[in-house]
């Protein structure tokens, strides 16, 4: 395919609209499916047909605030409405052309004003199975403007101007990866897809692959001819069967249309991409196991060096990136680097996707620019804790991550800020939590979780999550001692400096970010034996009296 | 195996298709699938056990899976697994004596803004209380 043949694609898409006057698009994420929004869109597409009007009843990927969900948007009105059930059809269908329908009608502007959406323009706005919906929207424009008009260097050097940095977790910045593996020596290379979004309460990246999965595959054929590659694996989780299939359909519709195979638009550059499932292993989310289980093996990552970027799969030069990062790449690519390093904060450029869970109003999937508060998140996108509880902490990172306080939340959202106070930016999990949970509990959490996870490879990670396990638990039943704390913050930082991986060595971040800032609740539990959430089973006899505490 | 030209590196992929075709992974199938992509048997056992995803035991009739994650722990997702466990009189992991349910958990599946989450038989099922969960397991029961 030309870029002229592309253009004539994105021309007959748009007539192909222009000839529908309203269009119900339906979110068919996971969170809406599980409401019935399949249901729900048989029942519009029923309705559309009955009522003679010129109707098409799409289906689109996540539209954001899932707590609202099934959601329904009506365009070109933009009427956005919410908790649609299938009884609710007809009336959204004879609305059509009149006034909207008042008792559906969603009101989340705060919610929607903050947000730059980069990665997210797409969603809610095309069939992630149709390809053409996609090329509608400037789809594969920024791959083939580069394999025609950009040589590979001019775009690592676009990448590097952009300030992009690793969005699963790590923050390397992208462009200086790029140029590493470009410059390897090598006839065969290999650019890898990290879609193992391991990180439990974070779904950014299932909703990037299931919403928008076209972005996905030209980000890696981008890479992959800036780096010199010719083979591309996306490596998704199993638990993500949606994601696979849209995932296969959208590379069967890229191969048809030329836009991966040999010779891609008349140019020597030849680009496939093949799917790789995980099997449930957090750890393979790290980029040596991750290229250990694609090789077939059991996913324990190995020490670095040699990196991936010269040594990774089958022993080739490798590019690992994360699935949001090779979503921002097309973007990138076709408005400039310039056009990216404008937003954000000094250090992290551009925008970041956040998954919102918890206790909190507004659940979803949301995007905001780097350096936002998190105050802002919470409060006014978030829409806040919700049922007069009292916010207590957010957690970022999942189980690599920390506890971050109430007193912190205006702290601007950037990789080195989220560092600094001993959590970390992770993949862009956002769990709020309010007076009802206990951090020392949540601590305990994560850790149990890492101890189950550990590849078992290192000693520290495999016998010292298990120790922090012990201890976590004590302290949880009344039965700690303050030796106990001690012990588990010289036990937390011995992990974090001698374990191989990145599993082991942020394992202990959840529990000391909660040590630090909320000791008193560890305190607690040590002395007063008594669980200030009500959530740890304490059997011993309160020795402190409610008044007393008062 | 054949779609993936019996690759050996693509051992994982096989034993996906191999458990959704018989809903889990038994000697003889490891070893048939070991001995076809020329994989050493303890490769191949050695992946089995290591990824959680795959199970050596034949799963019950139906299948409950409480989401495990993060966000549904904090929105309760301990109690709904406490609540199975005592209805079902097993341990998460097992299936009842009758082979009829499957007690699962999940470490995430993805859908943590309608937690806590669970999955009946692999449809999911947001903002899950422990009543209509109970229910569908007391259906379950005497089918």
């Amino acid at each position: 395919m030309t870029i002229e043949e592309l253009e004539q694609v994105a021309k007959s898409v748009c007539q192909e609209n222009d000839k529908y006057d309203f269009e119900v698009n339906v979110c068919m994420d996971l969170a809406c499916m599980s409401q019935g929004a399949d249901h729900l869109r048989e029942a519009l597409e029923k309705a559309a047909g009955a009522s003679g009007k010129n109707v098409l009843v799409r289906r689109t990927g996540c539209m954001g605030p899932c707590s609202s969900g099934p959601l329904v948007r009506v365009d070109p009105e933009e009427h956005l409405y919410h908790h649609v059930k299938a009884d609710n059809a007809d009336a959204i269908v004879a609305s059509l052309g009149g006034p909207p329908v008042p008792e559906l009608q969603c009101d989340l502007n705060d919610h929607f004003d903050r947000q730059v959406r980069v990665v997210l323009e797409n969603a809610g706005y095309i069939d992630p199975e149709k390809i053409d919906d996609y090329i509608g929207r400037d789809g594969y424009k920024a791959l083939l403007t580069a394999l025609t008009e950009m040589t590979p260097n001019g775009v690592i050097h676009r990448i590097t101007e952009s300030g992009l940095r690793g969005r699963g977790g790590g923050g390397y910045p992208t462009g200086l990866k790029w140029g590493t593996v470009a410059k390897a020596s090598g006839e065969l290379k290999y650019v890898v897809c990290n879609g193992d979004e391991g990180d439990p309460g974070a779904f950014m990246d299932r909703s990037v692959m299931e919403g928008d999965p076209h972005r996905v595959i030209e980000g890696m054929a981008i890479a992959a001819y800036a780096v010199g590659a010719s083979k591309g694996f996306i490596y998704v989780r199993a638990e993500y069967p949606v994601a696979v299939s849209r995932l296969t359909t959208a590379i069967r519709e890229a191969r048809r249309r030329g836009l991966l195979g040999n010779g891609i638009c008349n140019t020597p550059f030849s680009f496939d991409v093949e799917i790789r499932l995980g099997a449930g292993a957090f750890v393979c989310g790290e980029e040596t196991a991750l290229i250990a289980s694609i090789e077939g093996k059991r996913g324990t990552p190995r020490p670095r060096p040699p990196y991936p970027a010269v040594s990774g799969l089958f022993g080739k030069p490798t590019l690992i990136n994360n699935v949001e990062t090779y979503a921002n790449v097309a973007p990138i690519v076709r408005n400039g680097g310039k056009w990216f390093a404008n937003m954000g904060s000094e250090r992290s450029k551009g925008t970041k996707v956040f998954a919102l869970t918890g206790k909190i109003a507004n659940t979803g999937l949301v995007e905001v620019p780097m350096g936002i508060k998190l105050r802002e998140i919470i409060e006014v996108i978030g829409g806040g804790v919700p049922g007069g509880h009292q916010f207590k902490a957010v957690q970022t990172g999942g189980p690599s991550g920390g506890c971050i306080p109430a007193e912190m939340l205006d702290l601007g959202v950037s990789y080195d800020a989220l560092m600094a106070v001993g959590s970390i930016m992770g993949s862009g999990g956002m769990i709020v939590m309010d007076d009802t949970s206990c951090m020392v509990n949540v601590a305990r959490f994560f850790v149990e979780f890492c101890m189950t996870e550990s590849c078992g490879k290192c000693i520290p990670c495999r016998a010292g999550t298990a120790q922090m396990f012990t201890l976590l638990t004590r302290i949880c039943a009344g039965l700690g001692t303050m030796d106990d704390l001690d012990l588990l913050i010289s036990l937390c930082e011995t992990i974090k400096e001698t374990s191989l991986c990145g599993l082991g060595m942020t394992a202990p971040n959840p529990v000391l970010s909660t040590i630090k800032y909320f000791r008193n609740e560890y305190i607690e539990h040590i002395v007063n034996k008594r669980c200030p959430a009500g959530v740890c089973n304490i059997e011993a006899p309160v020795a402190v009296s409610a008044e007393v505490l008062a | 195996m054949r779609k993936n030209g019996f690759a050996r590196n693509a051992l994982i992929e096989t034993l996906h298709t191999v458990q959704s075709a018989f809903g889990y992974l038994d000697d003889d199938s490891i070893r048939f699938v070991a001995l076809s992509l020329r994989v050493p048997l303890s490769q191949a056992y050695g992946v089995v056990t290591f990824y959680h995803y795959f199970s050596l035991k034949p799963p019950g009739k139906h299948t409950m899976t409480i989401c495990a994650g993060t966000a549904c722990y904090i929105k309760g997702a301990d109690k709904l697994i406490a609540a199975a466990e005592k209805r079902l009189g097993v341990a998460r992991g097992q299936t009842t004596s009758d082979g009829q349910i499957s007690l699962m958990t999940a470490r995430c599946v993805g859908a943590c803004s309608r937690a806590p989450v669970v999955l009946c038989d692999g449809a999911v099922a947001g903002e899950m209380a422990a009543e209509p969960m109970l229910e569908q397991l007391e259906r379950w029961a005497v089918e």
